[in-house]
């Protein structure tokens, strides 16, 4: 981060600038962002030492059982859930929905997830994430995809996996894409970046840096599909920086247990002692999807573009 | 003591990947810490940026509590930077219920003083003992400190906006702190700084 431009010195305070963004997702790193529906959900999260919480109207197995349009939640269960936990609060509003976005800006929010759970409100644009001063995370299935999010603006990038599955195989494909992307192109002479730019239709720049960082110049997270403390772990290991834990925790028969164990896994990931440990006795998993059961409309990881 | 001191960074949660670069850039062997064999090998100890309730539960959870204190009391220097500098803080405004932190630092620190994300701010701020011009601040959902005790030098306060005059920088022995966040910025005069008082502590 190093290489943002700094404010000048006599400067008054300055708030929504890219570090500032970028910062706050620094901030979560090793951490696990836990779907909520209630403030009674979001006070389970927190006390089980979640980094954040995203709230939203339905967790995205509910989504997929139910059908219809999914959209941003109601104001006032975004507010109550704002008002019930003091740690960061985000929330989903549909791709390319610009007003939903300010809507949940105006609340409070501290990070907007322009999400592929919710039923796209665009299927050309996404939003212009730099007119915002709440950051934004996004989805991507690849490194071309993260980059293209990142040059809307996009202060985070999670995987998108396959939410509401229970079935950790996207997330995986999409974690091991972004960072094969990453270190081939950490491999590339100089001259080979304009065409590999060209091949991931993303920005030479944005293709440049990650080049020479080794890295995404935002965070990383990992999120669709995450159920179970081996998995966090499993994702941490493949190079996440964190994790969001959607429909598995709350889906599950002993949600506060099974939080609070997914948050020691994602510490000690590279510690399979103490992933056993806290893997007992957790009760049942939420039941998962295999991907061979969804139809192809039925995959959110395929919205956005 | 000569030659490079061994200083750890507090690795439960948070931006520990920066604070390790920063003080390897400043002549410090820098390790993560999640264990208490880890906390022993080391001279100094940085507590980072992050969510500072996940932070202390994790340390609780793994029985680092205890262990970090009985560092700290023993004369151990440590830096903390926002989540960091409300775990090393006495008194804490604003936490969340039967929230525990290692102390050692005679402040009270109200949490998430400035606001929420959209207010998180950057700004220039001068800061005692750290020569060269202002130190380009990052303050991300950040805390400020209440009051000091007695013991406690105020290093630096905002100086611009409606928070000015808020006490962001402060240092008591051994023990520093910062609501904001150097090593986002580019900036390890702070590291260097703490790297220093490793060094003076072990001389």
């Amino acid at each position: 981060m190093s290489d943002l431009p700094l404010a000048p010195a006599t400067s008054a305070p300055q708030t929504g600038t890219a570090r500032v963004k970028r910062g706050m997702a620094e901030m979560l790193k090793g951490g696990v962002i836990m779907d909520v529906v209630t403030p009674e959900q979001a006070k389970i999260a927190e006390d089980a030492g979640a980094v954040a919480v995203m709230a939203l109207e339905r967790v995205p197995a509910d989504i997929r059982a139910q059908g219809g349009v999914a959209r941003m939640s109601d104001p006032d269960m975004v507010s109550g859930i704002v008002d019930a936990v003091s740690i960061p609060v985000m929330a989903k509003a549909r791709i390319g929905h610009f007003v939903e976005a300010r809507v949940l800006q105006s609340l409070g929010v501290d990070y907007v997830d322009e999400s592929e759970v919710l039923t796209p409100a665009d299927e050309a644009h996404h939003i212009d994430k730099f007119s915002f001063t709440v950051p934004f995370v996004c989805g991507a299935t690849d490194l071309g995809e993260a980059l293209r999010r990142i040059s809307e603006g996009a202060a985070m990038i999670r995987s998108k996996g396959e939410a509401g599955t229970g079935n950790v195989v996207e997330a995986t494909r999409h974690m091991r894409s972004i960072r094969a992307g990453i270190r081939r192109l950490g491999g590339l002479p100089p001259e080979e970046l304009y065409a590999a730019a060209k091949e991931l239709r993303a920005p030479y720049d944005l293709v440049a840096e990650v080049a020479s960082l080794g890295k995404l110049p935002v965070v990383l997270f990992t999120a669709g599909g995450i159920a179970t403390p081996a998995d966090a772990a499993m994702m941490m290991q493949l190079g996440a920086e964190g994790v969001f834990v959607g429909s598995g925790i709350f889906k599950s028969g002993d949600p506060a247990r099974r939080a609070e164990a997914i948050v020691k896994a994602t510490t000690f990931h590279d510690d399979p002692d103490v992933i056993a440990k806290v893997s007992r006795g957790l009760g049942e998993p939420m039941v998962g999807i295999g991907l061979d059961e969804l139809k192809p409309e039925q995959r959110y990881a395929g919205r956005g573009w | 003591m000569t030659g490079r001191p061994t200083v750890g960074v507090l690795a439960l949660q948070g931006d520990v990947r920066e604070h390790l670069q920063a003080l390897t850039g400043s002549g410090a062997d820098a390790v993560p810490v999640r264990r208490t064999s880890e906390l022993d090998s080391v001279d100094g100890l940085v507590i980072p940026g992050g969510e500072s309730t996940t932070i202390s539960k994790l340390a609780v959870a793994f029985d680092l509590l205890e262990p970090l204190r009985e560092r700290i009391a023993a004369g151990m220097p440590a830096y903390g930077s926002c989540a960091g500098m409300i775990l090393l803080a006495d008194k804490v405004l604003d936490g969340v219920e039967g929230q525990r932190t290692l102390g050692g630092l005679d402040v009270t620190v109200r949490r998430n003083a400035f606001g929420r994300q959209v207010d998180s701010f950057e700004e220039s701020i001068p800061v005692a003992g750290v020569p060269g011009g202002p130190f380009h601040a990052v303050f991300i959902r950040a805390p400020w400190v209440e009051s000091v005790g007695s013991g406690v030098e105020v290093l630096g306060v905002v100086t611009d906006g409606e928070a000015a005059g808020r006490i962001v920088a402060v240092r008591q022995g051994a023990l520093l702190a910062t609501s904001f966040h150097p090593e986002l910025g580019g900036d390890a005069r702070l590291h260097a700084l703490f790297v220093d008082m490793v060094r003076e502590r072990d001389r």
